[in-house]
This record gives structure tokens, C-alpha cells and sequence, in this order.
């Protein structure tokens, strides 16, 4: 736990002292507020559904372009040997640089809160619900997001390739459901099954449905543990 | 005590360390000497746990690297080739990130800043960029890096290339003393900076170890030769050509007139061997007037080139 949080406060460190969380934070903030302020007077419905809409659409490069660093700079720097050599076992240097992802990821996230206060000024009759359902979709799929980044991030020591792997890999996951047409009817259940947006669309109505969880749990939980045995890996080359 | 057992280790079909055993003992400094892609780095790399072996193993007193590799990075500290370091963090940051890594916190890591610091001559850039640091100040940093939890073990690969020659030395300095209360293990290809740091030193080539012991013993032991130049007079060109009858281990290896009525002679005799007694009492005997004797022993450069290319001569 121990080195999971030093990796985890190096990382963030490492976000903050450049420039890119900032950029980041702000072109996220700015692209959500105003794609949501676009439609939000237009539709004139007390609800966030356009929001919730745009941040995934959103996710697919921002995520990538976070998380694409995370493993293949230290590969770069050659900074990784230092890590390996370190008392830090594999899975924690994993899931400390994760997470760190995943708070920049909620910190990003909290910026459209403004939208949800305006909301509650202009709106009437609010379900607050279903509100605080979308955001808990759209953390898990960030969350998705990230260890999909992470993982690209293992398999190369270049950022621009990890980025471009990683958006394949997002845009992939969140496409499926809409490919559906194309893939024989036996297997269309399970391909929409493996699909962020079905999931996310399910949790963003309000129900917050345990398959929809566990879907999400067991993504992140597969990708992170590739990407340890990427990283492990190293040992028999 | 730090034990490498047989230690090979293949990257695919290339053996680039070869069944390598060897003994580190507390307070000695051990020179590990190679040309590049001799296995020096693989097989330091085996030892910090970075690489796993291909077979073989490495004992820090009864546990090994494969089984405890995690108890065993607790006791090293490790300098990588090239020093990598954050470069975006600054040096207070990235010596408090190893400190928090090795479980030292608040006033124990504020102790051993203080003690790093000085060791290493960091005052006044502790708060600095480490990107924005000179080449010297980096190695140094990596050092510090390396010593926070001063360790048991220090490995350090290639730790002066690309430095000054003021920065050598007060790396070689600091290395020194480190060395008194530690087992230190660096890697160099450069001959001198071995010579001038270390108390011990493994040769490695291809993959093997070809060489070990004790500068003067890797001299004495090698089939290298001593050449020894004697400035003279009133000497017979007879008693000078017939000096390899009576001491049979030396050569003559040149006979030259200088100005009045003085020779110069340098004579080859083996490392191993030392007749300067004999050749003495032959002067004495003789009635040679010695006006200069000096014995130069082949350099570790010699005896380096001889036994890799001795090596490769074998392997082909």
C-alpha cells in the first residue's frame, strides 16, 4: 500500500508540474461546457443526458493522451529500470500510476459539475438520480479508459504510438454496440455485452445494475493485470 | 556476504553471461571490467533483480534472488548505466520518492536527506530541478538515490562516464568511502578509474569471467612482462651480452651507446619472476657503475588486452 501511494503522489506530481494536466483539465472543461451549453437551452429538459452524451465521445482522446505516458516514458527515460529495482513489486507500480490516471481523470470529470449546479438554478424537476448515476458510469468508464491506456502505455516505450494503440483499443470497446448489424445474430448479445457504451447507457438511466458493475470491475481488473504481466515480462526477455 | 552461483543468463539464442560465480565481501570495492557487451551490465542487472536469471543464482547471505529478489532490492542500491533519473521532479522530490519507497518517513527521512546531502555535495541544489542540473550534479543525484537507505549493496554501472576529471575524482572519493562499510560492486571500461577506485577486480569477456584477484595479482599473474631499464657505465659490451647466460629468465631487449662511455639496457624478465638481485650482483660483479635502475611493470591495459584477446583466440 505503502508504494502504491509513493508511486501514486510521484505520478500526479509528475501531471502537475507540466503543463499537459492543465492543458488537459482545461480543453476538457471547455469542450464538455460547450457541447452541454449548446443543446442545454435548445432541448430545454432538466436533465444532463447531453453531457453525459459528449464526455465519452471525449474520453477516447483524452484518455489515451493521459494514460499514454504512464509506462512507455519510463521505458523511454530507461527509468524503469529504476523502478524495477526498487522494493516495489509489479502490480503496485501498476496500480499506483492507474490510479493516478483515474484521479486526473475524476478531477477532469468534476469540472462539468458546474453544469449540474447551473442545472439545479434553471431547472425543475431534477432527478438527481439519475444524475449521480451518469457520473458514477461515466468514473467507471474512465476507468475502463484508463487501464486500456496503461496497457498500451506497456507495450511500447513510445508515447505516440502507446496514444494511437490506445485509441484504437478505446474506440473499439465503445463502438461494438453499434456494429451490432454486422455480426452474426448468435453472437451479437455478446459483443454487445463487451461494449463500454451499452453499459454506460444502462447505468446513465438510473439503474445502477450489478452486470453493469461487474462488467466494468472485471475490464479494468483484466486490463491492469496484463499490464503487470507485461511489465513483469522484462525478467525473461 | 553477496554470492553470484553459475549465473547465466540468455537473451534468446545469445549467452551473454556464462556460468559467472563469484564472492563480495563487506568493505571491498570490486572493479567488474569488461569491453561493452562483455555481460557486465546483464549480469548486474541479474544481481538488482531487473533480470531474471536463464540459470543460477544470486545469495545475499542464505536468501536468493529468484525466491527473495524482494528482500534482497531492500539491501542494494543501484546506480544504472546512463543514470536515469525525473528530470520534471526536483532533487528534494526524487530523493524523498526513493526514501518513501524504502519506508523512510518524516524525521528519518530528514536525516538521511542530511546525510546524502553531504555525502554527495548536493548543498544547493537540493531544491532544484534535477533536469536543470549539470552532468556531474546528476550522477550524484543518482548516488544520493542509491544511498538513502543505506544499503548493504551498492552496484554501481559505469558511474563516472562522461564526467570531468575533477567530478572522477570526487566521485572515486565518495565511492571510497562508501566502500568501507559496504560491498561495492562498479562496472567500468575504463582501466584507470578501476585501478585508481577499486581493491578487487573481475575481468569479464564474452560472457566468462577471465580474471580475478587483486591489481597487483592480475599483473603477476598474467603472462605480461616487466621491463626493466638500467642507465650504466664502465660496463664491457661482452658483459653486457652476456648477462642471459647467467640469469636465464631475462632478454635483452636493446643495448644503446649514450655519451660518456654510459649504456642504456632495458632488460624484458616475467612478472611473475623478479631478478633485480641477480642482475645487481652481476652489475657488482661485473663492476658496472648503476646510475639508474627502474622496473616498469606492464600497465592493466596490457594485461586486459591480452586476456580478451587471448579469449577470443580460444573461443574461435
Amino acid at each position: 500500500m505503502r508504494n502504491i501511494k509513493a508511486i501514486f503522489k510521484k505520478e500526479l506530481y509528475s501531471f502537475f508540474t507540466s503543463p499537459m494536466a492543465y492543458i488537459f483539465l482545461v480543453v476538457f472543461a471547455l469542450v464538455n461546457g460547450y457541447f452541454f451549453t449548446n443543446t442545454f437551452f435548445l432541448y430545454d429538459q432538466s436533465n444532463m443526458r447531453s453531457l453525459f452524451s459528449i464526455v465519452p465521445l471525449v474520453y477516447l482522446f483524452f484518455i489515451p493522451a493521459v494514460s499514454m505516458g504512464l509506462l512507455s516514458r519510463e521505458k523511454g527515460l530507461g527509468t524503469i529500470e529504476i523502478l524495477s529495482t526498487l522494493p516495489i513489486h509489479d502490480y503496485e507500480l501498476v496500480i499506483g500510476k492507474y490510479l493516478a490516471a483515474f484521479a486526473l481523470i475524476i478531477t477532469a470529470l468534476s469540472t462539468s459539475v458546474i453544469h449540474y449546479i447551473t442545472l439545479s438554478f434553471v431547472g425543475t424537476n431534477i432527478d438527481h438520480g439519475a444524475v449521480l448515476s451518469g457520473y458514477l458510469g461515466l468514473a467507471l468508464m474512465g476507468g475502463v479508459y484508463a487501464a486500456i491506456g496503461i496497457f498500451s502505455s506497456s507495450i511500447t516505450d513510445n508515447q505516440v504510438v502507446a496514444f494511437i494503440i490506445g485509441i484504437a483499443i478505446v474506440i473499439a470497446f465503445f463502438l461494438m454496440d453499434q456494429l451490432l448489424v454486422f455480426v452474426p445474430s448468435f453472437m451479437s448479445t455478446f459483443i454487445q455485452y463487451l461494449s463500454t457504451g451499452f453499459h454506460l447507457s444502462n447505468i446513465s438511466r438510473g439503474v445502477i445494475d450489478t452486470r453493469n458493475i461487474i462488467y466494468f470491475a472485471s475490464m479494468i481488473s483484466f486490463f491492469l493485470y496484463v499490464t503487470t504481466q507485461i511489465v513483469s515480462s522484462r525478467k525473461w526477455s | 556476504m553477496l554470492r553470484v552461483d553459475n549465473l547465466s543468463k540468455n537473451y534468446g539464442l545469445v549467452k551473454a553471461v556464462k556460468s559467472v560465480s563469484f564472492e563480495l565481501n563487506t568493505g571491498q570495492i570490486v572493479g567488474f571490467l569488461g569491453a561493452n557487451g562483455a555481460g557486465k551490465s546483464t549480469t548486474l542487472k541479474v544481481i538488482t533483480g531487473y533480470l531474471s536469471p536463464s540459470s543460477g543464482n544470486v545469495f545475499l547471505d542464505d536468501k536468493n534472488i529468484i525466491d527473495h529478489h524482494f528482500d534482497i532490492q531492500k539491501e542494494i542500491g543501484y546506480l544504472p548505466e546512463l543514470n536515469p533519473l525525473y528530470t520534471d521532479m526536483k532533487v528534494h522530490d526524487y530523493l524523498q520518492f526513493h526514501a518513501e519507497v524504502r519506508g523512510i518517513t518524516g524525521s528519518d527521512f530528514r536525516e538521511a536527506l542530511t546525510r546524502v546531502v553531504k555525502d554527495c555535495g548536493l548543498q544547493g541544489i537540493v531544491h532544484r530541478t534535477v533536469g536543470n542540473c549539470s552532468k556531474g550534479y546528476k550522477q550524484r543525484i543518482g548516488l544520493a538515490a542509491a544511498i538513502i537507505h543505506d544499503p548493504k549493496i551498492l552496484i554501481l554501472d559505469e558511474p563516472v562516464t562522461g564526467l570531468d576529471p575533477n567530478q572522477i575524482v570526487e566521485i572515486r572519493q565518495l565511492i571510497k568511502k562508501l566502500g568501507q562499510e559496504k560491498i561495492v560492486l562498479m562496472s567500468s571500461h575504463i582501466l584507470q578509474e578501476i585501478q585508481a577506485t577499486v581493491d578487487r577486480i573481475i575481468i569479464i569477456h564474452n560472457g566468462k569471467i577471465v580474471a580475478d584477484g587483486t591489481s597487483d595479482e592480475l599483473l603477476e599473474n598474467s603472462k605480461g612482462t616487466t621491463s626493466l631499464k638500467l642507465l650504466i657505465s664502465e660496463a664491457e659490451q661482452e658483459s653486457i651480452q652476456n648477462i642471459k647466460a647467467v640469469i636465464p629468465s631475462i632478454t635483452l631487449q636493446s643495448n644503446v651507446e649514450g655519451d660518456n662511455n654510459m649504456k642504456e639496457i632495458t632488460l624484458d624478465y616475467p612478472s611473475k619472476s623478479d631478478p633485480r638481485k641477480d642482475i645487481f650482483e652481476y652489475a657488482v660483479k661485473n663492476n658496472w657503475i648503476i646510475y639508474e635502475m627502474s622496473a616498469s611493470k606492464n600497465n592493466l591495459e596490457s594485461i586486459f588486452r591480452d586476456l580478451t584477446n587471448n579469449q577470443e583466440a580460444g573461443d574461435a
